[in-house]
């Protein structure tokens, strides 16, 4: 098994996930419950979008104290590659594994909708000669308002950290931030759902892209059939 | 003890609900009516009393937990008994 995709109570894009990686790229991954180990064989870990916890007290607050939180800063630290989806992207920011906070969207709506995204010149994963200059996710979310003091919102500019920004700003983020990376590189957060835009019953296809990007160093370890190219 | 710990938003922070509720505050008429900030309360008992020890142990509490430094404040109120 090589991409584990953490579950927590109330996380419920998880099987979404598990399908995309496995059933469209083909590549082993299995979902772990919050209160097990990160298995040692993980290669790669998603945390997924849902309402962990009922998002009582702040969206991902609880869940950073989970067990399966442990292994997997120590994982990430190693340079392991960790992806947070919506409210995985909240819960690597209240862990600091990701900087700033996500709050209520300035509309007070939820946002539900297939959301143009800007792409980033990032790193050599995530550009716009790997994506495209642009392309759309879906999005659904009520607290996907990215928030940084101006010290750390710089140094995401400067270090080209921001992966996509929002064509049309939905929920007030600063500076149209949808997704993000640690300085590393081996840690993204995005607020859009890329494992919603996979398939032919889905409103695209632009997630596959995305994917396959954050999935990259796993493909040149170890080459894995991909099913859909 | 008894403790109640404040978390408001960080003046620095937006505040969407904040800004909603001032918005219906202002239609029934409170036109003088600014600054709303929604903030959240959190009551509990402990044990032990008010102490320095106590109050680093809530410090690391309401840091870690109760409230994100990022975009919140906090404070607290300790009563005894």
């Amino acid at each position: 098994m090589r991409v584990s995709i953490l579950q927590f109570p109330g996380s419920n894009c998880d099987w979404d996930s598990e399908h995309a990686v496995k059933d469209v790229l083909g590549i082993p991954a299995q979902r772990v419950w919050h209160k097990d180990q990160l298995p040692a064989e993980t290669e790669a870990v998603i945390v997924p979008g849902g309402f962990s916890f009922g998002d009582y007290l702040r969206c991902g607050a609880i869940a950073r104290f989970s067990p399966i939180m442990r292994g997997l800063k120590e994982f990430a630290a190693k340079g392991g590659q960790v992806l947070g989806i919506c409210n995985g992207f909240q819960i690597l920011c209240e862990s600091g594994l990701l900087p700033g906070a996500l709050i209520r969207n300035d509309c007070l709506d939820f946002r539900c909708l297939n959301q143009p995204l800007v792409i980033e010149e990032s790193n050599e994963r995530f550009n716009p000669g790997t994506f495209g200059e642009s392309i759309i996710l879906p999005i659904a979310h009520g607290e996907g308002n990215y928030r940084a003091d101006e010290t750390v919102l710089s140094a995401l500019e400067e270090n080209d950290q921001i992966l996509f920004r929002y064509d049309g700003n939905p929920n007030g983020s600063m500076n149209d931030i949808a997704g993000i990376r640690n300085s590393t590189g081996n840690v993204y957060g995005m607020m859009p759902h890329p494992e919603r835009a996979v398939g032919s019953h889905h409103p695209c296809l632009d997630g596959l892209p995305v994917l396959k990007a954050f999935f990259e160093p796993l493909m040149q370890s170890r080459p894995c059939e991909v099913s859909v190219s | 003890m008894k403790v109640t710990v404040f978390v408001s938003p960080k003046n620095t922070v937006l505040d969407p609900q904040g800004a909603a509720v001032e918005h219906a505050m202002k239609s029934l008429g409170h036109e003088s009516v600014e600054g709303v900030r929604v903030g959240k309360t959190i009551t509990f008992k402990m044990g032990g009393s008010d102490s320095p020890e106590s109050r680093e142990k809530l410090d690391k509490l309401c840091d870690g937990l109760l409230s994100n430094p990022v975009i919140e404040d906090y404070r607290y109120e300790i009563e005894e008994g």
